[in-house]
């Protein structure tokens, strides 16, 4: 089997805010992730697939469908936009690295026909990254 | 597996990256000076050397929906300053960690110490650390090795060091 990575990077804001908590409390729990305004960042994204190379084009999936799927699902959605705001799948979550990897990974899913999505890596910062992958078919060691 | 999951479900694991700066030497005491030297070259020189180490952690386990988050990263953040860089940053680890009194402080060593310090932290599991001594050279201890009694080290192709 042979995993293959793709990186987009794109830049977007955010707030971390939970309605159902008292301004102080999300103060406590957010810092200064609760500015109101929000703030934000340049996330990289990195989208590996798992597959056999087709015996005639010897490619596991061909990279420049990636990139269109990529371009649709991700970079349209999240691209300079403000994912508490412009981004329905992530309505009513915080919009943390945890939650953007695993939307990310829901909307990917079902678009990739060849081979099948095997890891979503988004990194927040170079500090900072989540992982998403379904249980069984991860390899631990990247 | 973290709490709760099943084949199939999602699975999401926290990444986080940390910096220190430290000294060692590599020295055993079970071999002779000239084995020493032959063995570990340079880095057995005397009065050791250092590097700028990254530690990067994963951590499994479910995403509390009032956050968003495994693990709150100010509580992550503390945790990992106390028991890792309070103890190791512009330290030697020959001198000043008691581990590597008796052991030598490669990085095969040191992911496992790493390990052991960090793994009651808690909501979240420690799934893996991974160890980068310069750019070129890195290693990584996993949960897994939990339940291998070799407790091996895997190196960053995951091949048994």
């Amino acid at each position: 089997m042979i995993l293959l990575t793709r990186k987009v990077e794109f830049s977007a804001s955010h707030r971390y805010n939970n309605p159902d908590l008292s301004p102080e409390e999300n103060r406590r729990i957010f810092g200064k992730c609760n500015n109101p305004h929000g703030h934000g960042h340049n996330y990289t994204l990195e989208v590996t697939v798992a597959g056999e190379p087709d015996p005639v084009t010897g490619m596991v999936l061909d990279l420049s469908e990636l990139k269109k799927i990529l371009e649709r699902e991700v970079m349209q959605r999240m691209d300079h936009r403000h994912l508490n705001y412009e981004v329905p799948e992530l309505a009513g979550q915080i919009p943390t690295c945890e939650n953007v990897a695993k939307v990310i990974w829901q909307l990917l899913e079902p678009k990739i026909t060849q081979g099948r999505l095997h890891r979503v890596r988004l990194y927040e910062s170079p500090d900072l990254f989540a992982d998403c992958y379904r249980n069984g078919a991860k390899e631990a060691r990247t | 597996m973290g709490t709760g999951a099943h084949i199939g479900a999602l699975r999401i694991e926290l990444g986080r990256r940390y910096r220190f700066a430290a000294s060692h030497r590599l020295h055993s005491t079970q071999l002779s000076d000239a084995e020493n030297g032959r063995l570990y070259g340079k880095c057995n020189n005397p009065h050791g050397h250092g590097h700028n180490y990254v530690v990067e952690i994963s951590l499994s386990g479910d995403v509390d929906p009032a956050t968003g988050m495994i693990a709150n990263l100010a509580d992550l953040d503390g945790f990992v300053e106390r028991e890792i860089l309070e103890a190791f940053d512009h330290r030697s680890l020959n001198e000043e960690v008691p581990a590597f009194r008796d052991k030598v402080p490669t990085t095969e060593n040191l992911c496992v110490e790493i390990f052991q310090r960090l793994k009651s932290f808690s909501p979240a599991r420690l799934e893996r650390v991974r160890v980068e001594e310069t750019t070129n050279n890195s290693f990584e201890y996993t949960a897994d090795n939990l339940t291998d009694p070799t407790g091996v080290a895997v190196n960053s192709e995951g091949n048994t060091l």
